[in-house]
């Protein structure tokens, strides 16, 4: 399944739209930011790329701040 | 024992709060906010959950605005070094802790203008003063919520109001309030709060933060240290986001963990139920200091108007003494002497010999407090 990533500037940001996206019963999961994106955070949020518009509207509407979302390779 | 020091740090910490340090080392121990893998994710969820916790006690729409710190002292130091400048005028009151009374003085030396709006002595503040004092305009408005040493609260709505008419930000010290009145930061236009983690909150010492109103601009406040975030880490500068940009160094994880579970319990138990029982107490012990032949009591003697903290003295005995008889004849522990209070001990007119300070907490049974009586009935007496 392809996936995306969120990233954040902070890790506070990250933690908190885990939560905000979990509540809304999404399949996420934080994991080291992969390299060949930014490295302004340590921490990214996985989710599946199915859900890229949800997460994006989630994460408006808790006014979660995030430096971009984008697909992952393979 | 009866332990009657809870404005110093409250004793006995709900069980929860041990429970949760105890699991943060033995099953978290990672660096929050530092590396990806699991045990610092969930270090990081931990403190994240604090966070959202303090924001919701408060009334705070952003947990990202809520600024961890060592202290209340930690917290009011970011805020006023952070915010004045030379040339800045910033109004207080006559009540204040040494905690905002000492940084005032020094950036005073540093240029800054400070103006000390008087106290009755019952430690009330007089609004029509307060309007007087922010006449000339002001940068800030500093006050305590509540005085460490009598107890008596601050109408912080009515003094905010008034701040932000004339253009000053208001920067409140709930170091004796929080978790213990009720507050809303929004409601009660409150624009930076500094609050402690180990008093009202239950949590251990050496946490406390400074929640930042939405009205705070934080781009105007510098930070009072710079270092790692785990964040942008490519860079030399120090972030501008929040909380990284006033959050630096490894946080206080495990304390930090033990304040989440403070916050719980208080949310859980309800600020209006823990505010009538300490009504309730304090009430009983205003009434029953003020039958003892001899002994003066402090403040508004009014139990609605204050916090559970009651300052006595008795006619020509050391204070010093009456709290070394409490503690070795009767286990009764308190707090005697200024308190770190100077500027509060000469508006009552108690400086420099000070009170003796009895402060109730959620846990202060009635029958404490007047096992407490009965022991200031005795000492007064022989």
């Amino acid at each position: 399944m392809t996936c995306g990533v969120v990233l954040f500037h902070t890790n506070s940001a990250a933690l908190r739209a885990e939560k905000v996206l979990q509540r809304a019963g999404l399949v996420v999961k934080l994991i080291p930011t992969p390299r060949e994106f930014s490295s302004d955070c340590g921490i990214a949020l996985r989710f599946e790329w199915q859900d890229a518009a949800r997460v994006q509207q989630l994460l408006d509407a808790a006014r979660v701040e995030r430096a971009s979302i984008e697909p992952m390779g393979g | 024992m009866i332990y009657l020091d809870n404005a110093a740090t409250s004793f006995p910490k709900p069980p929860q709060v041990i429970r949760a340090m105890n699991d943060f080392l033995e099953r978290a121990g990672g660096n929050p906010g530092r590396s990806g893998h699991r045990l610092s994710v969930e270090a990081g969820r931990i403190v994240y959950d604090a966070r959202e916790a303090i924001a919701e006690l408060f009334g705070a729409r952003d947990p990202l605005r809520v600024i961890f710190t060592l202290n209340a002292t930690h917290a009011l130091n970011l805020a006023l070094r952070g915010i004045l400048r030379a040339g800045d005028r910033v109004i207080t009151t006559g009540i204040e802790h040494n905690a905002v009374m000492r940084p005032l003085r020094a950036l005073e030396r540093e240029g800054v203008r400070v103006a000390v709006v008087p106290c009755a002595r019952d430690g009330s503040l007089d609004l029509s003063a307060l309007r007087d004092a922010l006449r000339p305009g002001a940068r800030l408005v500093v006050v305590n919520h509540a005085s460490n040493v009598v107890g008596t609260i601050l109408p912080i709505a009515e003094i905010a109001r008034r701040a932000r008419a004339a253009g000053a930000w208001v920067l409140v010290d709930a170091a004796q309030t929080a978790g213990v009145v009720p507050m809303d930061i929004e409601a009660m236009e409150i624009d930076l709060l500094a609050f402690t983690g180990h008093k009202g909150l239950y949590g251990p010492p050496g946490t406390g933060g400074l929640v930042l109103g939405e009205r705070v601009d934080a781009a105007m406040i510098e930070p009072l240290m710079r270092g790692g975030t785990g964040s942008r880490s490519e860079f030399e500068e120090q972030p501008d986001d929040l909380p990284d940009k006033f959050e630096c160094g490894t946080p206080n994880g495990v304390g930090i963990a033990g304040l989440g579970a403070g916050v719980r319990f208080v949310l859980e138990r309800g600020i209006e139920t823990i505010r009538a029982h300490e009504v309730a107490l304090t009430r009983a012990l205003i009434e029953g200091l003020s039958e003892i032949p001899g002994v003066t009591v402090y403040g508004t003697r009014d139990a609605e108007l204050q916090t559970a903290t009651v300052s006595f003295t008795v006619a020509n005995r050391r204070v010093s003494e009456i709290g070394l008889r409490l503690d070795e004849e009767f286990g009764v522990l308190c707090r005697v002497g200024l308190h770190c209070a100077p500027a509060a001990h000469r508006t009552i007119g108690t400086f420099p010999e000070g009170t003796v300070r009895f402060a109730a907490s959620v846990f202060t049974t009635l029958d404490e407090i007047r096992a407490a009586l009965d022991a200031v009935r005795r000492i007064v007496q022989v």
